[in-house]
């Protein structure tokens, strides 16, 4: 029984069907990106060829129609991570949000925003906790905010076996910090982190957490507000949607006091040639045109996973993914990076193959029909943790089927033999 | 013959196990560099693919060169073809080799290497048909010039 029809939704994602150096394209670089179901191409091209203009500005009629379905698209948005309205800001990806929080706390430690915003301030004294196994996205971005304040970076490490090692966690995350930002879902390990025990930890000494919920909102049913983190980020491209478009969530009071970075039109109450006055969240930190037609597209992403169901979809890629980490380990002279019990990860398997660099298996990969990641994946700290400089990644979907696994681990199989080792025995 | 045959022939593979020029880096601080002595780190930022090359004798007994790197069979057999070519021609042969070796690289599979002039390097033309491939092949030729032109500007 497959609850989840996975035949019936390989076909709303066209691009499935294409064939890659002859062979059937098993594509398992979700992780990276996300393939686009139809619903969200034509969604971005029926916007584009009847409902295209300006938003929040302008008083014609189509003026307002776009702006509905621009604002529909952040109640949509808000709805599937269950966020208030106007605690979803838009950016262009997750990236961004990032550096949005980070910087704004760089410009309130400047003295930006007032008294509202001094509960934002960070300098000399005070520590900013990240964890080994971020993507660069979320460590460099408080690496800037360390250099820039003078406040202390810290970091919590990783378990040999591909876990967040919270031994020492009462004194890492101790009275001096101020932010403890930290992923929910490993981009490398799959791990999902134990959101919970962190956050207890970070209310108790009052720093604020921060979570990069970019490898968790495509896979797993997401609730930011039972999560009770105070900001996250993640990006529309690896949930189905466009690229271009990434989103910042906030609460609502933290993100009415925290300066915005990106400032000019469209993000203002009054300007007169000394100064300028900010709206209110989420309009203080959209800052110029918005990438209309790319939110009408990611509002019809999260409309169709909301259609399957979140609960089904982590059903699919846990089975999936278990039958991936199954296959792997099938397979002489290859190291799994991270958990080895399905239940504790998403279905992305990331691994070193003995004797044979990681860019050397993604292109015997690929010339098997299968795309996979090769490379750092943005978390060099990571892979240095584990003694290598680069592993191969192989990450699922909604849309990832066995055959998919079936032709990707039999392609494994055969790249020790292929570069002139051992083919070994199991 | 597949386009992963031509990419991965068996000179590369072969260069990419028995590696010329390999070795444990002589890292002489940076006050203490004797002359004719030069090094080049090179990062390949896209994969994390790195080379340290040095060039030039430190002492009578050193070999003129030797390279340290973690990477991708091509990177790592790019270097072993690179020390070779040094160690035989010398760098005048380098530097005649360099540019061509070059041009083959960016021929998106259509260029004809010069054996007589590549050598071994001549076999990397398969590479030139995988865009993403390139700068592995170049990593260490880039390492190479760097530390000879150091090499030559601290002679005395």
């Amino acid at each position: 029984m497959d609850p989840l029809e996975t035949t019936r939704v390989r076909g709303d994602f066209p691009l499935l069907e294409r064939t890659m150096n002859g062979r059937r394209l098993a594509y398992l670089d979700s992780g990276a990106t996300a393939q686009k179901p139809t619903c969200v191409i034509d969604a971005e091209q029926d916007f584009l060829t009847r409902s295209n203009a300006a938003v929040h500005r302008g008083a014609h009629s189509l003026a307002v129609e776009a702006t509905d379905a621009f604002e529909a698209g952040r109640s949509a948005m808000a709805g599937f991570v269950g966020a208030a309205v106007e605690e979803i800001v838009w950016t262009k990806n997750a990236t961004e949000s990032l550096n949005v929080v980070s910087y704004g706390f760089a410009n309130a430690s400047a003295g930006l925003g007032g008294s509202e915003a001094e509960r934002f301030r960070v300098g000399p004294g005070d520590s900013i906790v990240v964890t080994e196994m971020e993507h660069h996205a979320n460590l460099v971005p408080w690496q800037q905010l360390a250099l820039r304040t003078g406040a202390e970076l810290r970091w919590l490490p990783l378990t040999d076996d591909g876990f967040l090692d919270l031994t020492d966690l009462t004194e890492v995350v101790d009275a001096s910090t101020r932010v403890l930002a930290f992923t929910h879902v490993s981009n490398v390990l799959g791990t999902v982190n134990d959101v919970p025990r962190l956050v207890e930890r970070a209310r108790e000494v009052g720093a604020f957490t921060v979570l990069d919920a970019c490898q968790s909102a495509a896979h797993l049913p997401l609730d930011l507000r039972e999560l009770d983190v105070d900001f996250a980020a993640f990006s529309g491209h690896k949930m189905l949607g466009p690229t271009g478009v990434g989103v910042l969530y906030g609460r609502k009071e933290l993100l009415d006091a925290l300066p915005p970075v990106l400032t000019g039109g469209s993000m203002i109450t009054t300007v007169t040639m000394e100064e300028s006055g900010f709206l209110p969240a989420p309009q203080r930190f959209e800052a110029g045109t918005q990438p209309v037609a790319q939110i009408v597209g990611l509002a019809a992403a999260v409309e169709y996973l909301s259609e399957i169901g979140m609960d089904v979809v982590a059903a699919h890629e846990r089975a999936v993914g278990a039958a991936m980490l199954e296959g792997v380990a099938s397979v002489p002279g290859v190291r799994i990076l991270g958990p080895q019990d399905p239940a504790v990860r998403i279905g992305s398997v990331s691994f070193d193959v003995d004797g044979v660099h990681a860019h050397d298996v993604g292109q015997f990969l690929d010339a098997q029909g299968v795309a996979a990641r090769v490379g750092h994946h943005c978390a060099q700290p990571l892979h240095r943790r584990y003694g290598i400089t680069a592993s191969t990644r192989a990450s699922a979907a909604v849309y990832t089927d066995r055959e998919d696994v079936d032709q990707f681990v039999a392609a494994l199989r055969d790249v020790r033999p292929f570069f002139g080792l051992d083919r070994g025995t199991p | 013959m597949t386009d992963l045959s031509q990419l991965y022939q068996q000179v590369i593979l072969d260069h990419a196990k028995q590696r010329v020029g390999e070795g444990t880096l002589r890292a002489p601080s940076a006050h203490d560099r004797p002359a004719g002595f030069g090094s080049s780190h090179q990062v390949n930022p896209t994969c994390g693919d790195e080379i340290t090359v040095e060039f030039g004798t430190a002492t009578s007994t050193d070999p003129p060169l030797v390279w340290d790197g973690a990477g991708c069979s091509i990177s790592m057999a790019s270097a072993s073809v690179a020390s070779e070519m040094l160690l035989e021609q010398g760098v005048p042969g380098f530097r005649a080799a360099a540019p061509a070796f070059r041009e083959l690289m960016h021929s998106r599979g259509r260029g004809e290497p010069d054996e007589s002039l590549l050598g071994d390097a001549a076999a990397f033309q398969g590479v030139s048909k995988f865009p993403g491939r390139i700068k592995c092949a170049l990593l260490a030729w880039v390492a190479f010039e760097d530390a000879i032109a150091q090499a030559e500007t601290t002679k005395e």
